[in-house]
């Protein structure tokens, strides 16, 4: 499955360009088992990417076992095969303090992925075009309440319910990078209890 | 010079008002009887004596009551102030800027005394009297941007520039038309512009930042914006929409008059002398349909401009469920004679 294709939006929408080699640079690359595909594609590219590069992989399962020996074969620096993103934070935090000037932030996999890693590097000093991006897998958004500051991750209708306060809301292309996700805001706050049939969100 | 303070409210029982002063001084935003965006850009200040333009902070009838209503917002919400660590000299920046320019606008109300870096700070009507040392944090109760702006009207967003664009690394934004600081902190002039529609394929953001990062120290400009909101309420966030959100639907032909509000947005633009940065001040002022319609000018023009208005904008600006009830209402004040050009009243 190829990078994903969003419909155009409005500016502080992310855009994933797609991951691009940087030769043997110091690297951290993030994937979840969807996103992991892409890294592999992007050693076969250029395999110097993964001589300084270290791996992880947020995957849990048997497909995250499977990736995790292709991703092995390959012979980077190291990889930490987490079971998901969750897990992974403290590490990927300790990765971040450490990085080097000239490291190069490869993320792979959903948007709450590439959004929540983004923001603990920019958090953590990496600058921003130090940060490569590309999306894979289902379309499901990582979504901060507005009202709560609670956040949902892996919304894939719209509206949908606050996991946190309960409110119902609407989805919006709006997004912080700080925060690593896209703003969720009441949809019946004018006449309560009046709420849209939920849709699939699309690209 | 303003002696008198209004005890009113922006909440619960709302009872703000303007008195007859107030609504002949009102900063009207439309020059002539159509809108749409422009950059409308003029220096500040400066502007007829008496008028909200006269001076760099207007100070008006309701001071006390618009601090007042800050504390309380920020009571429940502190997050409604945030300055990002990299940003506490442009606070002492503009703490300068607004103690400066009070003391020497409104003597009788505020008073800044220096010997070197020992500062003393006298605001009458808020009843405060502060000793500090300029640039030691640890010698006011907030840090310095957060202490002058619960003493100061308006909403103040505090820019940082780099990269060619500026960024949004602070603020203090309790009297917001529906967006979010805490979502928005940290953005670019480009990213926390993205929700406005039309605007961007105008042009006018582009032209926008250019203008502003040419602002250089010592010069500063203003433009007005304005938006509709129902009740005289300051606070219309976006995390307390689902609080607010159901008064937008209690307007009726009877009460539209009274109850629905221009809300008036005066933001002016200053480049800061330490940090460079750039502070954003959006000042917003409230009154009701019938009291601009007393002025017949505003009245004819506010009816044409909201009955022939974008119906785009008319959706992103809020006032789409209520729009045909405020022009039937404006209706009447609108006999269709010819308007004069400019905002002030005839």
């Amino acid at each position: 499955m190829p990078n994903t294709q969003f419909s155009p939006s409005i500016d502080s929408r992310p855009v994933y360009p797609g991951l691009t080699p940087h030769g043997a640079s110091p690297a951290i690359m993030v994937a979840d088992a969807e996103g992991a595909a892409a890294l592999r594609e992007l050693a076969a590219r250029d395999a110097s990417v993964m001589d300084r590069a270290q791996v992880v992989l947020a995957a849990g399962g048997a497909a995250g076992l499977a990736e995790a020996r292709a991703l092995q074969a390959l012979q980077p620096k190291g990889v930490s095969h987490e079971p998901d993103l969750a897990a992974a934070l403290p590490l990927l935090r300790r990765l971040l303090a450490e990085a080097r000037m000239g490291t190069r932030l490869y993320l792979a996999g959903s948007e709450g992925l590439i959004g929540q890693v983004s923001a603990l590097a920019l958090d953590a000093g990496l600058p921003a075009d130090a940060i490569e991006s590309e999306h894979r897998g289902p379309i499901a958004r990582r979504m901060q309440c507005v009202h709560c500051k609670g956040i949902t991750e892996g919304v894939t209708t719209d509206p949908f319910t606050c996991s946190h306060c309960g409110l119902t809301l609407f989805v919006r292309d709006h997004f912080s990078r700080r925060l690593g996700v896209f703003q969720g805001v009441c949809v019946d706050a004018e006449t309560p209890g009046i709420i849209p049939e939920p849709q699939e969100i699309r690209p | 010079m303003t002696k008198h303070f209004n005890d009113e409210t922006f909440r619960g029982d709302y009872t703000y008002y303007n008195s007859p002063e107030a609504i002949r001084r009102f900063p009207f935003p439309f020059d002539r009887d159509s809108y749409m965006y422009s950059v409308n850009i003029e220096q500040h200040p400066g502007g007829p004596a008496g008028s909200p333009f006269e001076y760099a902070f207007d100070v008006d009838e309701h001071y006390v009551a618009e601090m007042k209503d800050r504390a309380i917002t920020l009571a429940e919400d502190p997050l409604r102030c945030q300055s990002l660590p990299h940003m506490e000299l442009a606070g002492w920046d503009l703490l300068e800027l607004i103690m400066e320019a009070k003391a020497r606008d409104y003597p009788d109300l505020f008073g800044l005394h220096k010997d070197g870096d020992r500062w003393h700070w006298i605001n009458r009507p808020l009843r405060i009297d502060q000793r500090f040392t300029f640039l030691d944090a640890t010698t006011l109760p907030y840090g310095p941007m957060e202490y002058i702006t619960r003493q100061a009207q308006g909403d103040f967003a505090l820019l940082h520039e780099r990269e060619g664009n500026l960024w949004m690394d602070a603020g203090m934004v309790t009297s917001q038309a529906d967006w979010s600081l805490d979502f928005d902190v940290g953005m670019n002039f480009f990213e926390w512009h993205a929700p406005v529609p039309k605007a961007k394929k105008m042009g006018v953001f582009d032209k926008a930042l250019k203008f502003l990062l040419a602002v250089q120290q010592g010069q500063a400009y203003r433009r007005l914006n304005w938006t509709m909101t129902v009740n005289p309420r300051l606070d219309t966030s976006p995390e307390n929409y689902h609080k607010w959100g159901p008064e937008k639907r209690t307007i009726t032909p009877q009460n539209v008059g009274r109850k629905q509000f221009l809300r008036v947005e005066l933001q002016s633009f200053w480049r800061l002398p330490r940090s460079n940065a750039i502070v954003f001040p959006i000042r917003c002022y409230l009154a009701c349909l019938d009291d601009l319609a007393s002025q017949p000018k505003w009245g004819r023009r506010l009816h044409r401009v909201l009955r022939d208005l974008d119906p785009v904008l008319v959706e992103y600006k809020g006032f789409a469920v209520n729009r045909d009830i405020i022009v039937a209402h404006l209706a009447r004040y609108d006999d269709g004679a010819p308007t004069s050009p400019g905002i002030f009243p005839d």
